[in-house]
């Protein structure tokens, strides 16, 4: 049982951080700001969400788990947030759609 | 573990990136997102090597406000951002060079060639932990052993908070900080500055207790106590105060007032300025945390607002 909970926690997390790799060569290779946000965004989500998920098999108690979960929302409001108004001001800077 | 090495490796090759980054930025608004970045990672840093009072510090002060004050500076100061292409003078970065070489040799020393043993006071620290009914060193230090220097450290954030009033036209005086703010169009910064600030609220009011036997503090506490402030001041659901308004005046206040009552206090109950009962000491503590939490919240919500630029009325 500890065998397959490590296993599930190795391969989450390690699918979580290519999502985060996979993000930070989108916003380094995308065009605009839109996609790069894109980009950005997808790392949040299923990065973070991964890696969290991936770890709390391995939360000693069940307050812990409380918290990663509390971590991963925070993280999805703060980064769907700052998203949403970088990508008004990049829109308001260039004045119509990129 | 043997992957630990490459971590802090990493991390320190990162860090000193960005510091390098931060500081051939050409824009002063991209520095300034390459310094809250690089106190975002010096964060990390501290962490590591088990200084996670000062992780919380640096990333609240280091990164958070102070970003959040470099930011507003930035933005003011746009218009009269010299071109890229212009460079200070040729004596201007000389004696910036030597100055940096000295800083920098005179690290390098102290890391290189450390005393042998280190001076260390942390067994002194911990010995007093139960007679003071704390469970967190450094807490100890801030609040008990060098409580005078946290007293005046309120005290030189409120002469920096007199300091940025200062730049505020005369006319305007005790009138409403910073300008007008502009119609909220921005939905999503309005559902996040309703989102937030409860949750916040609740996570500064915790840092501040949990700081007695875990990390935290007074300081982070009221750091993220006054970012929830600050956020519903952008988006505009809540106006900042006048900084004229007396019971605003009296908030900056309370934490160093508490602080010297006590402080006096303690000739007659414990014998010395500053001293606290054998008695009741952690009940005196937090009858000081209080209130200095409050007067930390409000000073760097007041500092990010800026100095008063229009009239009571307006």
């Amino acid at each position: 049982m500890t065998l397959l909970l490590d296993a599930f926690t190795i391969v989450a997390v390690s699918a979580g951080t290519f999502f985060f790799v996979a993000g930070t060569v989108g916003l380094l290779r995308f065009p605009d700001t839109l996609s790069r946000l894109h980009a950005l965004t997808k790392a949040d989500n299923l990065g973070v969400g991964l890696i969290v998920l991936g770890l709390l098999p391995q939360a000693t108690s069940l307050g812990m788990g409380i918290r990663l979960i509390g971590v991963w929302l925070l993280v999805q409001l703060a980064g769907a947030t700052v998203s949403q108004l970088l990508a008004r001001a990049a829109a308001r800077r260039n004045g119509a759609r990129t | 573990m043997t992957l630990l090495p490459l971590y802090y490796g990493l991390l320190a090759l990162l860090v000193i990136g960005v510091a390098w980054w931060t500081l051939v930025a050409r824009e002063t608004m991209a520095a300034v997102i390459g310094f809250i970045a690089y106190g975002m990672l010096l964060g990390l840093v501290w962490a590591g090597i088990a200084s996670v009072d000062v992780a919380l510090t640096e990333a609240a002060i280091g990164g958070g406000v102070t970003g959040v004050l470099l930011l507003r500076a930035a933005a003011r100061l746009r218009p009269t951002e010299p071109a890229p292409h212009e460079k200070p003078g040729l004596v201007f970065r000389v004696l910036v060079g030597i100055f940096c070489a000295i800083v920098t040799i005179g690290l390098a020393v102290v890391v290189l060639f450390p005393t042998d043993p280190a001076p260390s006071l942390a067994i002194a620290a911990a010995e007093h932990l139960p007679a003071l009914e704390l469970g967190n060193p450094v807490t100890a230090v801030l609040i008990a052993y060098r409580a005078l220097d946290t007293m005046l450290e309120k005290v030189v954030l409120l002469l920096a908070l007199i300091g940025v009033w200062s730049l505020g036209p005369d006319r305007n005086w005790g009138g409403l900080p910073g300008r007008a703010p502009a119609v909220v169009t921005d939905s999503a910064l309005t559902f996040l500055a309703k989102l937030l600030p409860p949750i916040g609220i609740v996570f500064g009011v915790y840092l501040l207790w949990t700081s007695a036997d875990n990390p935290g503090g007074a300081f982070q506490g009221g750091t993220v106590l006054a970012a929830m402030w600050i956020l519903a001041m952008m988006a505009g659901l809540r106006a900042p105060p006048a900084i004229g308004s007396r019971a605003l005046r009296l908030l900056l206040l309370s934490g160093t007032i508490t602080f010297i009552v006590v402080g006096f206090a303690g000739f007659l109950i414990a014998g010395g300025f500053l001293s606290y009962p054998a008695a009741f000491p952690k009940a005196l503590i937090l009858l000081i945390e209080i209130p200095m939490t409050l007067t930390i919240a409000v000073t760097l919500g007041l500092l990010v607002s800026g100095p008063a630029e229009r009239d009571k009325t307006s």
